[in-house]
């Protein structure tokens, strides 16, 4: 492939790719992305391309493996073009018949279509999906429509034009100003405003800078990102090498976590690309500007995740935190101006630089401009990537996009913010979700987790599994994240152990306060969030683990108990055989008991017993009834002559 | 070491010589080669490159990615992810250890597994999730793992 050397050459190889290009030539596009391969779509692929050889379509047919479109709930997700028809939760076994009937009879495999679970209407296409429906795709809708390892399908939807455009038609200044004025804030959590942070990292004093893709997504729940990364890396380059000729900079790195092998794949040979094709190296697109990328692993760490952590680790030291007098757009990597943003901050560039600043302001709220990707996770139905506009309230995610609460549960809140963040009640739910709401309801944007709760879900363990995550990833450098973390962990634990005290409740809030004002950096500065706002919205909850000695989700071990009804048992002997610590008694014909001292409380008994009978209690905050005596545990069961 | 293992070493620090601030990579790619990073190779890298063995240690110890003892044949991961969490992985892995007997980041005496926790895969979809060699395991109920653990052995 010999390099582009200017904005012209561009357009005419663009044409070229896409006049070798059928729209009429049937496609099928298998969902290979992380969420889907766990679900084995890569034999899904396999058993596809064996069915179109076996019927001599190799030439008539294209299969496409793409990133991933966000419905990993219904995976493997198989799209059918130039029709668009939807295939869901497809496995290897329907790769004939989407081959005999899909793609050569032209027909509509029904039982392979959504099927709406309220109304039971099919959906045919992607577009009518409820859960797509009500989404706005700017950055993940492509995903599925290209395979990320080529170049020429992210050209064919007019990839690197925003790059062309912003080379020949504007100067730095230009660039920055139109950011500016687009009003993007950083998707990474902070909400900074992007123009100013490039403005600072262009006007600070040195020679090079360097522009850093922030892709250490560490929030447990969330994987935007990488799925970004992963299914479209050729967008978050072009972002990045606008922004790089916007600040000044000649070299990029792309910091990605090591637990996404994938998406390390992705993006390296999407910069191998690049560079063949002319996007990066020396003198890009004829223009005079020089730029490369790295890709750097990171070896797993939360707080690594940081601005300045994140920094120190890419010069290969010990990735911990350190104070920021001086911005890192300022003083950074090696002590040089560094601008980090993070990964979906980066895909929105060319948009904005394609569209305009204008058209970007259009969509969102006041302060929050464009869209955001969700991972909305939890005990929802639709679980997977939603993109939606600022200013779009929680109830709509949760519920048009979602599809609400699984088994006819009660919604109880929706954690947003990731470690960061708050837990949000149901009262809020029509709340506008954008960066300044959030952070008014005691909550976050974050990186974009939503991790919804129902009545099963005991708010108290909520707080202590974040502060549980916190005191591991907490670097330790400074004493008040440290010391803080640590001892609201402990105040927290005895109180789901059943040992908290009146006082406590107080206690967490003083210790909260002191980590929140003293820490060092943003991990310890948040970390009493997830605290402060179960406290503040479901502090009955707390009283009832403080006083009662109860917990009325039923989750903290140390306070409920498993017990079987005597009436209800009908001696079938499951619970018995299933139970792990060998701790329930009884035989056929004769009503169960567990010992209570044996018991691990692990619920197996809870799951097993069936439905119909539901024998197996949960009980909290009083004690167990005693067990039957022996004589009476004989059932008579009735014979038939009897009846 | 044998000169063999030595010469796989060296060639992992070839690529990465001359450079700067690669020492997180160079053991990242260690840790994948040797499924841990022993002493030898420590003192190795420290001779090579010139970087003092305790910068060695401080990062190879602070890091979840990096082993310093030998770990196990197969590798069982849990997700303890937000997602997961909710959906029941703290009893799942009750359960795990109970069937391994050992701990999170123990290796068992016979080394056929290690046991560890991942902070989040990002399948939050199939959760709760286990991952053993690299395979995925979702929406695996605690009395389900013993089937998946009887595979490997």
């Amino acid at each position: 492939m010999p390099k582009i050397n200017s904005p012209a050459e561009l357009e005419k190889l663009r044409k070229g790719i896409v006049s070798k290009r059928d729209p009429k030539k049937p496609c099928i596009a298998v969902c290979t992305g992380t969420g889907c391969l766990a679900l084995g779509a890569d034999k899904v692929v396999v058993a596809i391309k064996e069915e179109i050889k076996k019927h001599g379509l190799e030439d008539k047919v294209d299969i496409k493996e793409t990133g991933c479109p966000g419905f990993c709930e219904r995976g493997t997700v198989v799209v059918i073009y130039p029709e668009e028809i939807c295939y869901l939760k497809v496995q290897p076994e329907d790769a004939g018949e989407i081959v005999s009937q899909a793609i050569l009879a032209k027909k509509v495999i029904d039982r392979l279509l959504y099927v709406d679970p309220t109304t039971n209407e099919k959906a045919v296409r992607e577009s009518e999906i409820p859960f797509y429906k009500n989404q706005m795709r700017l950055l993940i809708g492509n995903n599925i429509k290209l395979d990320p390892k080529s170049i020429d399908d992210y050209l064919a939807l007019g990839g690197y034009s925003a790059l062309a455009k912003a080379l020949s038609q504007m100067t730095p200044e230009q660039v920055l100003a139109e950011v500016t004025k687009s009003n993007l804030r950083g998707r990474g959590g902070g909400g900074f405003p992007t123009g100013r942070k490039w403005a600072e990292c262009r006007n600070a004093p040195g020679e090079a800078r360097y522009v850093i893709v922030n892709a250490d997504e560490g929030d447990p729940g969330a994987f935007m990102d990488r799925a970004l990364l992963e299914g479209n890396p050729h967008s978050v380059l072009e972002g990045l090498i606008i922004g790089a000729y916007a600040i000044g900079s000649h070299e990029g790195y792309i910091y990605v976590r090591q637990e996404y092998p994938l998406a390390i794949e992705n993006v390296t040979i999407a910069i191998k690309k690049a560079e063949e094709y002319g996007f990066l190296g020396e003198n890009i697109l004829g223009s005079g500007f020089d730029f490369t990328i790295k890709v750097h692993r990171g070896a797993g760490a939360f707080v690594s995740g940081e601005s300045s952590a994140l920094m120190t680790a890419i010069e290969g030291r010990v990735g911990e935190p350190r104070p920021k007098y001086i911005h890192t757009a300022v003083k950074g990597v090696r002590d040089r101006p560094s601008c980090l943003n993070n990964v979906e901050t980066w895909a929105n560039v060319p948009l904005i630089i394609s569209k305009g600043a204008d058209w970007f302001t259009g969509i969102g709220t006041g302060g929050s401009k464009g869209t955001k990707i969700f991972s909305l996770v939890g005990k929802v139905n639709n679980t997977g990537l939603v993109e939606v506009p600022m200013g779009i309230t929680l109830r709509d995610v949760i519920y048009k996009v979602g599809g609400g609460i699984p088994g006819g549960k009660k919604f109880k809140a929706v954690q947003t913010g990731g470690p960061s963040g708050g837990c949000i009640p149901e009262e809020k739910l029509d709340m506008k979700v954008d960066f300044d709401e959030l952070a008014k309801a005691g909550s976050m944007m974050g990186s974009g987790g939503m991790i919804v709760m129902d009545e099963d879900i005991c708010m108290v363990d909520v707080a202590r599994y974040f502060l549980n995550f916190l005191s591991d990833e907490s670097c330790g450098k400074c004493v008040p994240c440290r010391e803080g973390i640590r001892q609201m962990l402990k105040v927290l634990t005895n109180i789901s152990k059943g040992k908290g005290r009146e006082g406590d409740i107080e206690l967490l809030e003083e210790l909260a306060e002191i980590t929140r004002d003293a820490s060092l950096c943003a991990l310890g500065r948040t970390a009493a969030n997830p605290v402060m706002s179960t406290i503040h919205y479901f502090r009955d909850e707390y009283e009832a683990h403080i006083k009662e000695k109860k917990c009325p989700a039923y989750v903290c071990k140390e306070l409920i108990s498993y017990y079987i009804d005597p009436d209800k048992c009908q001696a079938c002997m499951i619970c018995l055989r299933q139970c792990p610590a060998g701790a329930i008694a009884g035989d056929k014909n004769q009503i169960h008991v567990i010992d209570q001292e044996k018991c691990t409380k692990c619920g197996t008994c809870f799951e097993v017993c069936p439905l119909r009978f539901g024998a197996v209690k949960r009980i909290s905050g009083e004690p167990v009834p005693p067990p039957i005596p022996e004589e009476a545990r004989v059932i008579a069961r009735k014979s038939k002559e009897n009846e | 070491m044998t000169t063999e293992e030595i010469s796989r070493i060296d060639k992992i620090i070839d690529k990465y010589e001359g450079e700067e601030g690669i020492l997180i990579q160079l053991l990242l790619d260690i840790q994948q080669e040797l499924n841990w990073i022993p002493k030898e190779v420590a003192e190795r890298i420290s001779q090579r490159l010139n970087i003092p063995q305790s910068q060695i240690y401080r990062v190879a110890s602070f890091y979840t990615a990096m082993s310093l003892t030998p770990r196990g044949r197969h590798l069982v991961s849990v997700c303890m992810g937000t997602a997961c969490h909710i959906r029941g992985s703290p009893r799942l892995l009750d359960r795990i250890t109970d069937i391994l007997k050992i701990q999170p980041g123990e290796t068992s005496p016979d080394r056929s597994f290690t046991l560890n926790t991942v902070n989040c895969l990002g399948c939050c979809a199939l959760g709760p999730v286990m991952v053993v060699d690299g395979k995925y395991h979702g929406k695996i109920a605690p009395t389900e793992a013993e089937e998946v653990l009887k595979n490997y052995d």
